[in-house]
């Protein structure tokens, strides 16, 4: 069992890094057969512990425009049923990226994208700061992403080891 | 002036590097990737940096004692007490050298009379010939073979000695072949020294990455302290080429030896790279695990890719280098190499770049990306395809 356990471990660090890999390219790199391999994925996906895979996108060098904001907000929890509520609500609409419940000076932390400033700025309005439970919100737009999931966008991958042995 | 009067003979007689006129070709052509360099591809650890970043900060930009900073070779002694059961007093058993290589040269030097013999097991690092010819010695190759492994064999040693022998070069892990002497190899090795006056120089300085069970110090077989000089470094372990910065271990009457020749060559190690390393040894442990995890990982890609396309190769215990035979192809290593750099641009190095019992294999590096190893694999398997020696079942 333990054994699985580490096999498992090594089949998440590999795919948080990179998902794109084959599963045979997986299985020589843990060094099991492509069938152990699958069946370890297979088995993450469907415990939920594997929840997809996702590009990791610098849209600021694409053409299209992309607003982003941290939004804190304080709310009422509801008696029953705590931060749930409100926070499942909030996580269903699609400008929201993440939903973190918080310690310390206010409650729910999100991040939320958008096309423009203004699209932001409406959603908070006239959808975030209405909903019943809402005490305040606090919106803090981003002005520049210097790291994103641990890729530096500043940072070349080059190689530039010289070839000497 | 005539300069064929004034050059040494010795200086002038010795080989260039076969790796440096191989990638020189290299560097004519475009778009070449290369699974060709003997050094780590990760960046230094950020925390080791940075303990060199405020070491200038604090104007700590003078010479150190010429063994090198106490703080550091007290750091080493516990190191090496910690992971190899070693035990040196920092204060005249362990000496700060100019990378591992600088140490390899003391140590040949601190030795070797006129005429001593070096006894180096090949296919091996490039740099144990020329030091040795330098220090006046005879260098004696023992060759190791796929066979075995590319383990040094007690009986090739038996044969090898002479009563002229000085030295034996002992470098495990090894490169380019990723060898490995577990802890019985070694205690055959040392039942045949045990009653000769061998110095042994134990070239550690890919001790760390040791991928199945951990790697045990030629200094630790019993009765073999006296005799052995162990060296590392920094390079390898904590991706600190750059640094050059490395270390000596060893009975203090051969260290004081090495570090008089230290004192009058070099005056003491960086001292920016010093400070660094005190950290490195200090609070790294887990940063040496997380990059020796990476490359298992590469390592199993790259022989069973290797092994699936014919070109074979034993499932190196150490180092970051693979180094298959190139048999099916019916080439020479040179051949081979410089048939792949020109039909797929992938470097990689001739197997008799590293002593002539290196011909029929090449040295890859997997010190790359997995993404640049399966391009680098892919062309590997296309100029296979090509020569028409790919096996049928390859998938």
């Amino acid at each position: 069992m333990s054994n699985y356990l580490s096999y498992e471990n090594k089949v998440l660090d590999i795919l948080s890094d990179n998902a794109r890999l084959s599963e045979k390219q997986i299985a020589d790199m843990i060094g099991l057969t492509e069938k152990e391999t699958c069946d370890i994925i297979a088995n993450l996906e469907a415990r939920g512990i594997v929840k997809g895979y996702k590009a990791i996108i610098d849209w600021e060098k694409t053409d299209r425009s992309v607003c982003s904001a941290r939004i804190e907000l304080r709310v009422t929890p509801k008696s029953g049923m705590g931060f749930e509520e409100i926070a499942d609500t909030i996580a269903q609409f699609d400008e929201v990226e993440t939903v973190y419940l918080m310690s310390g000076g206010y409650d729910l932390a999100l991040t939320v994208s958008a096309k423009t400033f203004k699209d932001i700025a409406m959603f908070v309005s006239h959808r975030l700061a209405p909903l019943p439970s809402v005490l305040s919100t606090a919106t803090h737009f981003v002005l520049r992403k210097y790291k994103e999931r641990g890729i530096i966008s500043t940072e070349n991958s080059d190689d530039m080891r010289e070839d000497i042995g | 002036m005539d300069y064929s009067k004034v050059l040494s003979d010795c200086v002038v007689n010795l080989k260039p590097s076969g790796i440096r006129r191989f990638f020189d070709l290299a560097n004519t052509m475009e778009g070449v990737i290369s699974l060709g360099v003997g050094e780590p591809d990760f960046k230094t650890p950020y925390s080791i940096r940075r303990a060199g970043i405020e070491s200038l900060e604090k104007g700590h930009t003078w010479y150190t004692a010429n063994a090198g900073l106490l703080a550091l070779r007290e750091e080493i002694g516990k190191y090496l007490n910690r992971r190899f059961n070693l035990s040196y007093n920092p204060n005249t058993e362990i000496l700060i050298t100019v990378g591992g290589s600088e140490a390899i040269d003391l140590c040949t030097r601190a030795v070797i009379n006129p005429g001593d013999e070096v006894l180096i097991p090949e296919p091996c690092f490039v740099a144990y010939e020329p030091i040795a010819k330098l220090a006046g010695a005879v260098p004696v190759p023992i060759y190791t073979r796929a066979e075995d492994d590319f383990k040094l064999m007690p009986k090739d040693l038996k044969k090898a000695i002479t009563p002229k022998t000085k030295l034996l070069i002992f470098p495990y892990p090894a490169n380019p072949t990723g060898a490995i002497m577990k802890k019985d190899d070694m205690e055959k090795i040392a039942e045949v020294l045990r009653d000769t006056n061998i110095i042994v120089l134990s070239d550690e300085i890919y001790a760390e990455l040791t991928y199945e069970g951990k790697h045990t110090s030629f200094a630790s077989i019993d009765g073999m302290r006296e005799r052995t000089v162990v060296v590392n470094g920094f390079s390898k372990a904590y991706a600190m080429t750059g640094w050059r910065l490395g270390y000596a271990a060893g009975p203090r009457e051969i260290l004081s030896q090495m570090t008089k020749v230290h004192q009058f060559a070099l005056m003491c190690a960086p001292t920016t790279s010093q400070y660094a390393a005190i950290e490195a040894m200090k609070n790294c442990d887990e940063e040496i695990e997380r990059m020796a995890i990476q490359f298992g990982m590469r390592r199993g890609l790259i022989v069973s890719s290797l092994n699936r396309m014919g070109l074979t190769c034993a499932n190196p215990m150490g180092a970051f280098y693979v180094f298959p035979s190139i048999k099916i192809t019916g080439m020479t290593s040179e051949q081979f190499a410089e048939g792949l750099l020109r039909s797929k641009k992938v470097a990689v190095v001739p197997g008799n770049a590293f002593g002539e019992s290196g011909e029929g294999f090449v040295r890859i590096s997997y010190s790359y990306s997995i993404e640049h190893i399966i391009e680098a694999l892919k062309r590997i398997e296309a100029y296979l395809d090509e020569l028409g020696v790919l096996p049928k079942n390859n998938e």
